[in-house]
């Protein structure tokens, strides 16, 4: 089944055949000169393809990166539901970053209703938030990534060939759930995450024992860590130097909480995230792209690496120099290289976090009690994926009129058209298998979460304006029910 | 010599993926799952796809006519068809958007261009094509799809709990949240989870679906007149994940 969109798309050549396309991910031929047509890009997280035409003198003339996913509404479901359920049900955009999405969301609605919460509080989300970056990291490394690099076509293949630095990654990412586990309860669509605190706290006892297991998992980072600096000449040799947005803080490597930062612009607060994050339409694209003060920017491990790398902890700092990332690096790829690099760096932040809590001790606080109120609020949380913003407004009682998610994948697809552009002349004339590897490569590196970032994708290739703006300007006289 | 491994694929349509992340979550387990089955289609984690399938597992709900006919075309291909999640086998949270009128969630998502989406009302899979088994949840529990999983290896038909949420909620000694003053769907869900969002400190949403032969009547009675929650706050919670009941709500 063909789920390329209907409407027509410019271009004769690279538009997708409407019949029904090869099996997934495999390379069909027409005669006259080339299409490889990527139909659903496999170990991403949702559906997206990737459209290369090939000219009769083997010239790359156009690579286009579409998607057809199934779009969900999720501004639309939260309409009229109470700020005791949004971030519940905003959890649901995305199984990976289930964690990050609740944060964002909580921020948004805890900024709206005037709540807050405890310190404690912000320490438990911070480790809740590097749980998931590890386990999302971890994920993409071992079980997408690794593939690529070692030739096969899955991670199953490699439980033979390759099980002892398999096994490895298993066990780190397995930590990362367990991690996750301990302080959110859940690793997906995790349950304690409240407005205004924690609906149930960790034990002291916990705390201490997946201490432990961190401090231990050092030899697993550092095997790791060999594993992919080994495998680094494996990652094609681009560069193109973009604009890179991340949060910004002097405290730390912010993941939680900081301004919006960028290589090429100033700071500026999270609520003015729509003046970084600008989202326009071109004809050639199926997808809303999002500029900021060059044609395109990119957000994920890589941007915020380049951008904090000077917040990192020791060891993260050292396996930056082993597998040869150095600041303001320009090579897309090696957005998985700052994956890893965050993973531990997470394991080394989390250990000092977790000895603050002990030092401390845990409190048990009261249920947070809300009294709903009409306000605004924005939530800006970097996921693993990148900078992720919710904004909604409320009405007086405590109900959602306006949302807005602004999804970290949405920011890279200019940024992911545009290496394309500039990637595909240097592979001209390759065998074809070699251009769907490296493009898919690509795509995969910036660990692209197309379900999350559906919401914003227009079929129409014309000039307009987003769907859904932001809380900052309501359209006069709607109301809730509207 | 050995007969042939059952070939197993997965499958997703609007979702999150959060259930085939559960999956790779198996760690381990799921290396020793593989020595079993044969994974012929799984976009997350490989590359390829080969019909026809002993089993499909399929995630994400029915959302446009284009899902409808691939849906078709897999359950032709695939001898036992499972729903994975919530979303799959009773719409969940997809289904919240089907409260509004068509019009406002396109417009509201997609403003004057909303017209050149596909989209229909949210449906679980089980409305488009039979569906031979269900794994409920949001996400699904990890342990329930392993079990499952080995009855459908084993050819047995796999047993999902048919009593009520609170049955396993008492086992595991939570104190009942209306006795907190907060309303809770435990009384009519589906068990087969423990009771894990109650045992986290929050209430039971209902995510596993209605327990055969609910009686939302009772529970609407049991939250409004006993509880002394608003109309609103119950229909709030019924209509989180049970938006494709015929019950109204």
């Amino acid at each position: 089944m063909n789920d390329a969109p209907k409407n027509a798309r410019p271009g004769k050549k690279a538009t997708a055949p409407k019949e029904t396309p090869p099996p997934t991910s495999e390379a069909s031929v027409d005669k006259q000169g080339k299409q490889i047509f990527v139909h659903h890009l496999t170990r991403v997280e949702g559906h997206g393809n990737i459209v290369v035409s090939i000219d009769h003198n083997d010239k790359i003339e156009t690579c286009r990166w579409e998607v057809p996913e199934a779009p969900r509404f999720f501004e639309a479901m939260v309409l009229g539901r109470s700020w005791r359920d949004i971030h519940h049900i905003t959890s649901r955009i995305c199984g990976i970053c289930s964690i990050g999405h609740q944060l964002a969301s909580l921020q948004a609605t805890e900024e709206a209703l005037a709540i807050r919460p405890s310190e404690q509080t912000h320490v438990l989300r911070k480790l809740a938030l590097h749980g998931e970056n590890m386990q999302s990291h971890l994920l993409h490394l071992g079980y997408l990534v690794l593939p690529d690099l070692l030739n096969v076509d899955s991670v199953i293949p490699l439980a033979q060939s390759h099980p002892k630095e398999l096994k490895n990654l298993i066990a780190l990412h397995r930590l990362a759930n367990e991690f996750s586990r301990v302080i959110s309860g859940r690793t997906t669509h995790p349950q304690r995450l409240i407005p205004g605190g924690m609906g149930k706290l960790p034990t002291a006892e916990e705390l201490k024992d997946i201490r432990k297991q961190l401090e231990d998992s050092v030899p697993k980072l550092k095997a790791a860590a060999e594993l992919f600096a080994a495998l680094r000449e494996k990652f094609p040799d681009f560069e193109r130097p973009t604009e890179y947005v991340a949060l910004v803080s002097e405290a730390e490597y912010p993941l939680y909480w900081g301004d919006i930062g960028s290589s090429h612009d100033k700071r500026k607060p999270a609520r003015f995230y729509m003046d970084t994050a600008k989202e326009y339409m071109v004809p050639h694209s199926t997808a809303k792209w999002a500029r900021n003060v060059k044609q395109s920017y990119m957000v994920g491990a890589l941007a915020r690496y380049n951008l904090n790398h000077a917040m990192l902890h020791p060891l993260a700092r050292k396996v930056a120099d082993q597998v040869g990332l150095t600041p303001m690096s320009t090579n897309p790829y090696f957005n998985n290289l700052a994956q890893l690099v965050e993973v531990v760096h997470s394991v080394e932040d989390s250990i000092r976090h977790i000895d603050r809590l002990l030092t401390k001790g845990l409190k048990r606080e009261p249920y947070p009690k809300v009294e709903p109120r009409a306000g605004k609020g924005v939530g800006a949380v970097e996921v693993p994926r990148g900078l992720l913003f919710h904004a909604y407004e409320y009405d007086d009682d405590g109900r959602i009129v306006r949302a807005d998610c602004v999804i970290p994948t949405n920011q890279n697809h200019a940024n992911i058209q545009h290496d394309l552009d500039e990637l595909t002349p240097t592979i001209s004339g390759k065998s074809e298998a070699e251009i769907e590897l490296t493009l898919s490569m690509l795509v995969r590196a910036y660990d692209p979460c197309i379900s999350c970032s559906t919401h914003l994708i227009d079929m129409s290739g014309q000039e307009g304006g987003r769907g859904v703006r932001f809380v900052r300007e309501p359209k006069a006289g709607e109301s809730r029910k509207a | 010599m050995a007969k042939a491994k059952p070939r197993v694929a997965f499958f997703d349509f609007a979702g999150c993926e959060g259930d085939q992340l559960q999956i790779a979550n198996l760690e381990e387990t799921l290396l020793d799952l593989l020595e079993h089955i044969e994974v012929v289609a799984f976009r997350e984690v490989k590359t390829g796809d080969e019909p026809p399938y002993d089993i499909a597992f399929i995630e994400g709900s029915i959302t446009r006519p284009q899902d409808e006919a691939r849906v078709k075309e897999i359950r032709k291909q695939s001898t036992f068809l499972v729903a994975l999640g919530a979303c799959a086998t009773i719409g969940g949270i997809n289904c919240l958007k089907n409260f509004h009128s068509e019009a406002i969630y396109r417009t509201q998502v997609y403003g004057d261009r909303a017209r050149w989406y596909d989209t229909y009302p949210a449906r679980p899979v089980g409305a488009v094509v039979k569906v031979d088994a269900e794994l409920h949840g949001c996400p699904i529990d990890r342990s329930e799809f392993l079990r499952v999983t080995k009855e459908l290896l084993l050819g047995k038909r796999p047993w999902i709990p048919d009593y009520p949420v609170c049955v396993e909620c008492k086992e595991v000694g939570n104190i009942c949240r209306y006795d907190l003053g907060r309303p809770c769907l435990g009384i009519v869900s589906r068990a087969g989870c423990k009771a894990c969002c109650v045992t986290e400190g929050a209430t039971c949403w209902g995510c596993r679906g209605l327990a055969p032969h609910a009686n939302l009547d009772a529970a609407r009675y049991v939250m409004e007149d006993i509880g002394g929650f608003s109309r609103e706050e119950a229909q709030d919670l019924m209509r989180l994940y049970l938006g494709w009941t015929q019950a109204p709500l």
